[in-house]
């Protein structure tokens, strides 16, 4: 009798290696339950202003459904150089240094893409959004975490990047303010940092998509830094300043070397992205920054709010200075990130995201999200009261 | 508009203990700030935001242009202020154009409103004429949009 020979896993080894996601863990958990409170979401609660859906039902209307260039409707190209320009203070030519993607998702992906060689190291900062690691894997590249601490503020330090740079360190990460620490790079740190990266030649890849949710001074990128443009690739996006999650559109900008190697990825695998969601976008630009700094007041509002709250509970927090996040420490409680969440969700019906699902240095915080409605963010907060009081935190205040 | 009155006119039922949190301001403060602007009559009241067909009141509403003779002193502003102050009168507001007073009458029935119109609205002296326009449904009201649940559908976690 012939024995059937074992199958070889059909799966990539660089892709086994790729962990599944703290955060689809508990959201299975939640996603089960009824009548939750959620802190957990990392989109606007606010639906995409009126006039930006408008603008998308109108290019529908006019039978604009086709393909664009493949680096992006010129007309948004352009109109993505002027708002990066007045805002960020840095030029960029929409013709060739310009180009459209399918959220700063895909930007991401086919920046490290485009700069990697199989084993070059990547630095990144932790506690930090879920998908730069895995990107750097996916791309065969090699993920070096960086913690930063409570105490900077969750700053990166430019000692730290220092001492983590070897002969095979690429390019570093950066993502100011950061999901999910609401934290923000201080201009002398980003002065120090460029210093190192220009001394050891590294790409930055800058990830700004939070940075009109800045709450306190002037947000600035460390791409108008002297000697940053050269060497930086910007991502931005659309999804959390104009509430536009579900459209997928984001942009990297970047030196005409850099964006057409991008761009031989993008127009493979993506072609485009998608007309409707440039149309949007393009609105969204020329139309949009009144209804989106009346959010961003919103979130200023619910963020003074609930960390108050924070404070009263004796969790303490830093103010988090952009995002719409807050990162608690919950080390008082004497539970971990996960005993925490999870006793929440039972006890109180109140979702939180355990900081481990951002990395290891996350351990001994939570992230509570502030893009939620205040009569939520209300009834979550009171709950969340309830249970700490419960575990008998010794008072800090 | 001050922060505190967007809040409040966003959401009325918003306590003290909140707005003073939302504004990292002494409760104390909050509240002396709200009473101020209530003896001001810069807030002018507290009500519910009501979708009255769903609460099946009964009540027709009847937008009414008004032309009305200015006086030598005091211009519209006593004749309006004559036509404001009967209970149907809704609200009512001077116009630029072609009319001059906007006048919304509540009533429970059209014969209700028309009598209010014919009865006493236009004899008042100084009115010239009065346009009466019925209003069928609403659409939106003081900046709600009516009958379209915009509560989006969102992932109870995400990234
Ligand atoms: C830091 C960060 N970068 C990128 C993204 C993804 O953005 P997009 O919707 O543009 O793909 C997110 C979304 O949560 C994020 O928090």
């Amino acid at each position: 009798m012939k024995t059937n020979p074992v199958p070889r896993n059909p799966v990539a080894e660089h892709v086994q290696r790729i962990p599944r996601s703290g955060i689809r863990d508990f959201f299975e958990i939640v996603q089960s339950m009824t009548d939750v409170v959620s802190l957990g979401i990392g989109e606007p609660d606010f639906v995409t202003p009126w006039h930006i859906r408008e603008a998308a039902i109108y290019s529908l209307e006019q039978g604009r459904t086709g393909y664009t260039s493949n680096l992006g409707a010129p007309k948004l190209r352009k109109a993505i150089a002027r708002y990066v320009a007045t805002h960020f203070g840095v030029s960029y030519d929409p013709a060739n240094e310009v180009i459209v993607t399918v959220g700063v998702s895909e930007a991401i992906d086919i920046a490290i893409r485009a700069i990697l060689n199989p084993g070059d190291e990547v630095l990144y900062h932790e506690p930090c959004y879920v998908s730069y690691n895995p990107s750097i894997v996916l791309a065969h590249g090699k993920p070096v975490r960086i913690s930063t601490s409570a105490e900077n503020g969750f700053a990166l330090k430019a000692a730290d990047v220092r001492r983590a740079i070897t002969p095979r360190t690429r390019a570093l990460m950066l993502n100011f303010p950061t999901n999910p620490t609401g934290a923000v790079l201080p201009r002398s740190d980003q002065e120090e940092i460029a210093e190192v990266c220009i001394e050891h030649d590294l790409v930055v890849l800058t990830d700004e998509i939070y940075s009109e949710l800045t709450y306190e001074g002037q947000h600035e990128t460390i791409a108008s830094l002297p000697g940053m443009r050269e060497r930086t690739i910007f991502l931005h996006g659309f999804s959390k300043a104009f509430a536009m999650t579900g459209w997928r559109i984001g942009y990297a900008c970047a030196p005409a070397g850099l964006t057409e190697a991008m761009m031989r990825i993008h127009q493979y695998s993506m072609l485009c992205a998608s007309i409707m969601s440039q149309e949007a976008a393009l609105e969204a630009l020329e139309h949009g920054r009144e209804p989106m700094l009346a959010m961003r007041e919103q979130y200023l509002r619910r963020r003074n709010f609930l960390t108050h709250q924070f404070h009263e509970m004796g969790l303490s927090c830093a103010v988090p200075k952009g995002a719409f996040y807050l990162f608690p420490s919950i080390a008082p409680t004497g539970l971990t990130s996960r005993e925490f969440a999870l006793r929440l969700l039972e006890e109180e019906k109140v979702a939180v995201v355990p900081g481990d699902a951002f990395g290891p240095g996350g351990e001994g915080f939570v992230r509570c999200s502030y893009a939620t409605g205040m009569d939520q963010i209300e009834t979550a907060a009171a709950r969340i009261r309830a249970f700490v009081g419960r575990l008998r935190v010794p008072a800090t205040v | 508009m001050e922060p505190l009155l967007e809040i409040l006119t966003d959401n009325a039922r918003t306590s003290n203990e909140t707005i003073a949190q939302m504004l990292g301001q002494p409760v104390e403060a909050v509240a002396a700030r709200i009473r101020q602007l209530e003896d001001e009559k810069i807030i002018l009241g507290y009500k519910a935001l009501v979708d009255a067909e769903k609460a099946e009141a009964e009540r027709v509403r009847a937008v009414i242009e008004v032309k009305i003779t200015p006086e030598r002193d005091g211009g519209f502003n006593r004749i309006a202020n004559r036509i404001a102050r009967y209970d149907e009168v809704h609200s009512c507001h001077l116009m630029s154009g072609s009319y001059d007073l906007l006048v919304v009458v509540d009533g429970k029935d059209l014969k209700d409103v028309a009598q209010f119109v014919s009865g006493k609205l236009s004899t008042i002296q100084g009115v010239l004429s009065t346009a009466t326009h019925f209003m069928l449904k609403s659409y939106k009201e003081q900046g709600t949009v009516i009958g379209v649940d915009e509560t989006p559908e969102r992932l109870k976690v995400s990234p």
